[in-house]
């Protein structure tokens, strides 16, 4: 698993495209920089804060129905009948689909479909699909699915990953609950290792199963003209859904248009489309009307992915100066119901973050009676730091080493976990020593230590680091620029923007290079049907991956118009500049003249400039880093923590946007706070099966009030131009990935306590403070 | 606009001879099943009037200023008609059951969620959407802050939030940063734009005030 990428966001039975391989280029990086890099605000701002900008959900077309999923209540069933007359009769109610009704003319061809992939009647997981509905209205779509009636045969179920692979343990699949071969890693000899340390320490962690349950629940709009569909759907790819609707439909992907020009949310849920899209897509050509399909929010708890939970366990040898002799780590992890990466990228960091000549990792991937994960916000990473970061901590305590001194001790300079190939650019050893100091680390540990354990109050410090291993992006992508006669600019690309910014960042990169205000370029994005290729919006890959394409579709377009201008100007091409909207001759008597003045350009209409994604430098690894630092206060009487600030300092390249790049920081810690202290699914392992906190009451997503007001970013501006011709690597994955364990390290500060396990609720930390009491 | 309301309220009951307190008890009766805990001595109530879910009633809602006449379900919550009868569609739904407020309207100046919200609820009170902060083509006070400080990722939530803080700073001019904490506290961000939304709270009491206070 040399390019993590592959594993990640690999979707089964879809090739990953190529585009051509670009024309060589001789762009040379960046100077100074007149947009790129400052904190403009968005140029889609005006439509999310007026209203209106048109999420999915919003969209409402003539005549238009709304669908609905039926779902099974157990976690492992078999539909044995499916009872629909009613439901057909009721007024308003269009359309029944199930794996029992006669075949439908229109969807006849699809009944195959139908009955094996989207209504199996063997049901492994609660909330798999078992029959839709399209009404009216939306009251009217739920009615109906009141009045289907469904018999089940009940069979029993597994729901705890740690139970699963006992010998009398139901299964969900035939083959048994694990899900392929045990995955093993070794580097070095890790016996020898752990010989050769002074100390060494051994601990289990467990992460609780978190759900990404985005603000717009998971849907779309479907609409056929004739034998064309067109579908607006919520979703990082619009590519990713074209090829899976059109594969599921046996239709020509010429004729699946897909739309995703707003979304809200989505954080890895939302690079696939979902039976929901293929239901919404069957019940539109069964009723010839378009048909919206939003999921409720149970829905989007049980059904559409989650980020696995995992059980860690991880030994570490150090000496006594600090250097790491052997880390040895066995993880397992579940999916769910599903082939689902259970497990990805789990070992990753023990095999990347810290140099340690010594490692062996294996992790078992284990199917349960639960929805199926999703790739969620650096998959495996979040997890595989709060065993490795809090291993750091405790092994620095064990040297009396500080935290920081011991990590910066060990920065890696090559890839250890791709065959020791070096980093384009690491700026981990800046990414701790700069946030330390930013965050006054050393004088604030100072001052706690000299304010003693009186109160019941404790303060504490906590620092984590991270490394994400996808950042990088690559080919393919295509963009396109158009220079009009009047001077205006149209940007056109497939990527989405989930709300990280990428049409802001996109648009400064076609203004820093045409010298226009990034307000003058309009974009066209995220539509099959009109805009280039390009890959999902996850993985942190988006703006090192069309940035490049973009900036040199801006090239192509800013040299075509100045050959326009130098052969009407009668000058040499060399001599000629772009500035503000005008063409600009050098010589000894400068002239200017309005890009709308030229003459050629106006009887071509305009000139179309075109990127593509060059490859990635070979035998390097692009890799972003990251140390965050926070500071807590515990009532140790209440078990209560209060996280009082949060600093994260982050090498991801160049900052292209320095509001869209904290907001991301601040947003990868607030995410974080919440993994690590409140949120958790929790599934009825005894009795039922059933998840028990289906909805934001009881799965407690962090509030206003959960997180600290007093958020620093602290960017270290390190222009990657190895890895690409902008320079940036991605930066949305690795701002949540050390969060969790910080907090874990700084209430261990504060109390003398540890918390291996997600969430440090007052419960469970007033647990640990008492047992730690009594064992004294 | 208390005395407003209530006028509005007499027009709506002449009107549809159906009370918002009337109207609850039918839907205690029919599309809801509420228990009813009474001293068993009391007489036996007469019979409920069930209404069918289906059955559509006229009500007269004041949104943003304007007055629209809408034939609802009494069961159908204010966010529903907003959206998908009226196409206001700024106002979002994240959960529909008052967990998120991406629903957040104002009402008679409060916000308030509109999922949890009857649409017959509401006759005649005052209600605000994002749309309606709106100076024709301009953006409101609140809007701007939010925009110039970058308070949202996605923007699902944001409309929600930014009716929040609207409300907040309808009634404290100049609001507290634990107020502002509080006065969002209500409405989710799973992008966790927080940090930036408090910003913008700020922001947008200062634009209030640096515009004499009127939206």
């Amino acid at each position: 698993m040399n390019d993590p990428k592959e594993a990640l966001y690999h979707v089964h039975g879809v090739d990953v495209p190529e585009t051509p391989v670009a024309p060589p280029t001789d762009q040379e990086p960046w100077g100074e920089t007149r947009v790129v890099g400052k904190p403009l605000p968005r140029v889609d701002g005006y439509e999310r804060v007026s209203g209106t900008a048109v999420y999915p959900a919003d969209l409402s077309l003539p005549r238009m129905l709304y669908g609905a999923i039926l779902r099974c209540p157990h976690p492992h069933a078999v539909v044995t009948s499916v009872d629909s007359s009613e439901a057909e009769q009721m007024a308003g109610v269009q359309a029944v689909i199930t794996g029992f009704t006669p075949d439908d003319r229109a969807t006849r061809q699809h009944s195959e479909l139908i009955r094996n992939n989207l209504f199996n009647t063997r049901c492994r997981y609660e909330g798999e699909a078992v029959a839709a509905v399209a009404a009216e209205n939306p009251y009217l779509a739920q009615d109906a699915l009141r009045a289907i009636k469904v018999e089940y045969d009940v069979l029993p179920f597994v729901a705890d990953e740690r139970r699963a692979l006992e010998p009398d343990a139901p299964q969900v699949h035939e083959a048994g609950n694990q899900v392929s071969d045990t995955q093993t890693y070794e580097r070095g000899d890790v016996e020898q290792g752990f010989r050769e340390a002074n100390v060494v320490l051994e601990q289990e962690y467990r992460c609780e199963c978190e759900i990404h349950t985005p603000m717009e629940p998971h849907g779309c709009v479907a609409s056929w003209d004739g034998e064309s569909l067109t579908i607006w759907e919520s979703t990082q790819g619009v590519y990713n859904v074209q090829t899976q609707v059109a594969a599921a439909l046996g239709i020509p992907l010429s004729r699946v248009r897909v739309v995703g020009h707003y979304m809200g949310g989505g954080f890895g849920a939302k690079l696939q489309a979902g039976k929901y899209t293929f239901l919404a897509a069957l019940l539109a050509k069964q009723t010839a009307r378009p048909v919206k399909l939003t999921l409720t929010r149970e829905e989007t708890y049980l059904a559409v992915g989650n980020r696995p939970p995992s059980n860690m366990r991880l030994k570490a040898g150090v000496k006594n100066d600090g250097t790491l002799t052997a880390l040895e780590f066995s993880g397992t992890g579940t999916g769910g119901a599903a082939r689902a990466g259970g497990t990805s990228l789990l070992d990753w960091l023990i095999r990347e973050l810290y140099v340690c000549p010594n490692v062996r990792t294996e992790t078992t991937d284990i199917y349960i009676n639960a929805g199926p994960a999703r790739p969620f916000r650096a998959p495996g990473h979040p997890q595989c730091a709060w065993a490795l970061e809090q291993m750091m901590d405790a092994l620095a305590v064990a040297v009396d080493m500080d935290p920081v001194q011991l990590r910066i001790k060990n920065v890696p300079t090559v890839s250890q976990a791709r065959n020791g190939i070096p980093y384009t650019t690491t700026g981990f050893h800046q990414c701790l020593e700069e946030g330390a100091r930013a965050f006054a680390w050393e004088q604030t540990r100072n001052e706690i230590s000299r304010e003693g354990r009186d109160s019941h109050v404790r303060r504490g410090v906590g620092v984590a680091g991270g490394a994400w291993a996808a950042g990088g992006g690559g080919p393919p992508s295509t963009a396109i620029v158009k220079i009009y006669s009047d001077g205006s600019i149209n940007l056109n690309m497939g990527a989405s923007d989930i709300g990280t910014g990428t049409k802001t960042v996109m648009a400064m990169v076609v203004a820093e290079e045409l010298d226009v205000a990034p307000d003058v370029v309009q974009i066209e994005h995220a539509d099959t049907g009109t805009t280039q290729y390009a890959t999902g919006s996850g993985g942190s890959k988006t703006v090192p991956t069309e940035s490049p394409a973009v900036r040199a579709a801006a090239i192509d377009a800013k040299e075509q118009l100045i050959e326009l201008a130098a052969s009407e100007m009668e000058v040499d091409a060399s001599a000629i500049t772009l500035s503000d909207g005008k063409v600009i001759a050098d010589g000894d008597t400068p002239r200017e003249l309005n890009i709308s003045a030229l003459r050629s350009l106006r009887r071509r209409g305009n000139v179309t400039g075109i990127g593509y994604r060059g490859p990635n430098p070979s035998g390097k690894a692009v890799t972003p880093f990251a140390a965050q630092f926070c500071e807590v206060e515990v009532n140790i009487r209440t078990g209560e923590v209060n996280v009082v600030r949060f600093l994260g300092a982050h090498d991801s390249g160049r900052v292209m946007n320095l509001l869209t790049y904290r907001n991301q920081v601040f947003g990868g810690i607030t995410m974080g706070i919440g993994y690590g202290m409140t949120e958790q699914r929790v599934l009825d392992v005894d009795q039922t099966g059933k998840m028990v906190n289906k909805n934001w009451h009881d799965y407690k997503l962090p509030t206003a009030l959960d997180v600290p007001a007093d958020m620093t970013c602290i960017p270290i501006d390190l222009h990657d131009t190895e890895a690409n011709t902008t320079g940036a690597k991605g930066i949305g994955e690795p701002a949540t990935i050390p969060t969790a364990p910080a907090v874990a390290n700084a209430v261990y500060h504060a109390t003398g306590v540890r918390v291996t396990s997600t969430p440090i609720d007052p419960t469970k930390l007033i647990q640990a403070l008492t047992e730690a009491r009594e064992g004294e | 606009m208390a005395k407003k309301r209530r006028e509005h309220d007499e027009e709506a009951t002449a009107r549809t001879g159906l009370t918002r307190r009337g109207f609850l008890s039918h839907v205690g009766a029919g599309a809801v099943s509420v228990a009813v805990v009474k001293p068993a001595t009391a007489a036996p109530a007469p019979p409920p009037q069930a209404m069918a879910a289906a059955e559509l009633s006229k009500v007269s809602l004041d949104i943003n200023g304007r007055e629209r006449q809408v034939l609802v379900e009494p069961r159908w919550t204010l966010s529903h008609v907003l959206r998908e009868e009226l196409g206001l569609t700024g106002t979002k739904v994240g959960c529909e059951r008052g967990e998120c407020g991406a629903c957040t309207v104002l009402i008679d100046g409060v916000p308030r969620y509109a999922c949890l919200t009857l649409a017959v609820e509401v006759e005649g009170a005052a209600i605000v959407t994002v749309e309606g902060l709106m100076n024709g083509e301009a953006l409101g006070p609140t809007q701007q802050a939010f925009l110039e400080e970058d308070a949202f990722q996605c923007g699902y939530c944001t409309s929600g939030q930014i009716m929040a803080v609207e409300g907040l700073v309808q009634g404290n001019p100049n609001p507290s940063l634990e107020e502002v904490r509080h006065g969002v506290s209500g409405n989710l961000c799973r992008c966790g734009a927080y940090a930036h939304i408090f910003a913008a709270a700020r922001k947008a009491a200062e634009l209030r005030r640096g515009t004499g206070g009127e939206s």
